[in-house]
């Protein structure tokens, strides 16, 4: 327990280093571009791919398992996007980005502090915690949330593709049911999730690069833990969220 | 110059470094020499400030640096370069991106001067038509000279080298050494070397501190060091068989 009170208080002192005044903004200006890409773009594909199939399967289930005619097909459609919208894209992507992103900061980080390249920067008076942080927070920050719209827009797309071509309903009656009771809240609902989940990952695992002690062994490790965590994380904010926000 | 006064610093109640003073000096290239293991790069890193100290304190000219806050070290940080064991350049970044970098975050010099300073800086070490490389592609001794032209990009007063020679041939290894020693004269800095090889002990030991088991054990410069009646200091200095029967047979 004592450990983990520790651990808990090291990672808030190490988000204060974090989270400071830029020393030079244009820097961090452009690292936060870079990390845009190599942290978002390259998310898209793996997102776009599993966004659609899982929107395929979940409008495959929803039809199979609401055969009874009482049911109106329309309602396969408003299932889809609502599965979408409110636990899949913001969640559900999470936890794959959590992989892939987190993942690659913990690694990224860990093997610079093992090589001894954040000392160099320490030496050299730069924040290195800031300076190889904040813009990956920012980054993602930013550019989640639109994975996450790309994400509801490309998984209604693969349930409409997959609804229709099975016959298990057709293209009207899904297009019918996605625009059946939308509430618009619901996409700022999952927003909100994905920035809280957006700055679990990149923090959490930053964190665990960070202070890395070892060889690559522990840098394994590290972006073991930093999966697990964030992980973990994101499970117990989608319920402290989805309480708060939607009660 | 660097003035360490009885520096104690210790790992989980276990004391690596135990009431070290000593005085190093400007415009000289100073050693820290010791067996693996024996302190060394502790001391090193205590006196850079990346390890904080249990006791003691840490003289730069007249400021005490151990007590600094962040922000005031980065003063007396501006003026250190430092070349690591592994090099340390930032894998991520092209020679010319990691010789610039320290210019980018702490000058105010236009896009074209910063250019001109790293070239500068890397024609000093004989590094030439390199500026597109990435570190992957490099040899360990052109490392080595690329971190030290990002070592002296800032012209820093105090120059921290931890074992420069490491994995590097012999010859390539007295190339960097005397290059050390050239960029120290040149520039006035106070250079700090940690090293366990006797080649550069003998090549540029102008003041030599000897550390065993946490402890300072000898000071002098080379020729002194041949001639100590320091036991630790002697296994160390005639280690191998031949520089044993050296010994045996000038005495």
């Amino acid at each position: 327990m004592i450990k983990f009170l520790t651990q808990v208080g090291h990672y808030f002192l190490f988000l204060k280093k974090v989270i400071s005044k830029p020393e030079k903004p244009k820097i961090y200006y452009n690292q936060t571009m870079k990390e845009l890409v190599s942290l978002g773009l390259t998310s898209v594909g793996i997102v776009a791919i599993i966004s659609f199939f899982m929107g395929a399967v979940i409008t495959l289930q929803t039809a199979y398992n609401t055969e009874n005619p009482i049911y109106p097909k329309y309602l396969i459609g408003l299932g889809c996007r609502d599965s979408m919208i409110l636990e899949f894209s913001s969640t559900i992507a999470a936890l794959i980005l959590a992989g892939k992103v987190g993942s690659n900061i913990a690694s990224e980080i860990g093997t610079m502090r093992v090589t001894e390249q954040i000392d160099a920067m320490e030496i050299m008076g730069v924040n290195s915690a800031s300076y190889l942080v904040l813009p990956k927070i920012v980054a993602t920050i930013l550019f989640n949330p639109l994975l996450t719209l790309m994400s509801i827009v490309v998984g209604i797309v693969g349930g409409g593709v997959a609804g229709t071509f099975s016959g298990v309903m057709t293209l009207e009656n899904f297009i019918y049911g996605i625009q059946y009771a939308f509430i618009p809240y619901y996409i700022v609902y999952s927003l909100i999730k994905t920035v809280f989940f957006a700055f679990i990952i990149s923090s959490v695992s930053a964190f665990q690069g960070y202070y890395v002690e070892g060889g690559s062994l522990e840098v394994g490790r590290a972006s073991t833990k930093a999966v697990v965590y964030s992980s973990v994380l994101i499970l117990l904010f989608n319920v402290i969220l989805t309480q708060t926000l939607l009660s | 110059m660097i003035r360490v006064s009885n520096l104690t610093k210790s790992f989980n109640g276990k004391t690596v470094l135990n009431d070290v003073s000593v005085t190093f000096e400007t415009g000289k290239t100073n050693l820290i020499i010791g067996r693996s293991g024996s302190g060394k790069t502790v001391l090193l890193k205590s006196i850079v400030g990346l390890l904080e100290i249990d006791m003691g304190e840490i003289w730069f000219e007249d400021v005490l640096f151990n007590k600094l806050d962040f922000k005031d070290k980065k003063v007396i940080r501006s003026e250190m370069g430092m070349l690591f064991q592994g090099s340390a350049l930032f894998d991520s970044l092209t020679v010319e991106q990691n010789v610039k970098f320290p210019l980018d975050m702490f000058s105010a010099q236009t896009q074209e001067e910063k250019v001109e300073r790293v070239n500068f800086c890397l024609n000093r070490v004989d590094i030439n038509n390199s500026n597109k490389l990435y570190p992957s592609e490099l040899s360990g001794g052109m490392k080595k000279r690329v971190a030290i032209a990002r070592a002296i990009a800032l012209n820093p007063k105090y120059l921290f080298c931890d074992e420069p020679n490491s994995g590097l041939d012999p010859l390539t290894a007295i190339l960097i050494d005397a290059l050390i020693k050239e960029l120290t004269e040149e520039y006035s800095m106070t250079t700090i070397v940690n090293t366990h090889d006797m080649n550069s002990v003998m090549e540029i030991g102008e003041k030599i501190v000897f550390i065993s088991q946490g402890t300072k054990c000898w000071e002098g410069d080379k020729n002194d060091i041949l001639n100590s009646d320091c036991e630790p200091l002697n296994d160390f200095v005639f280690a191998n068989s031949l520089a044993k029967k050296l010994r045996t047979a000038r005495t």
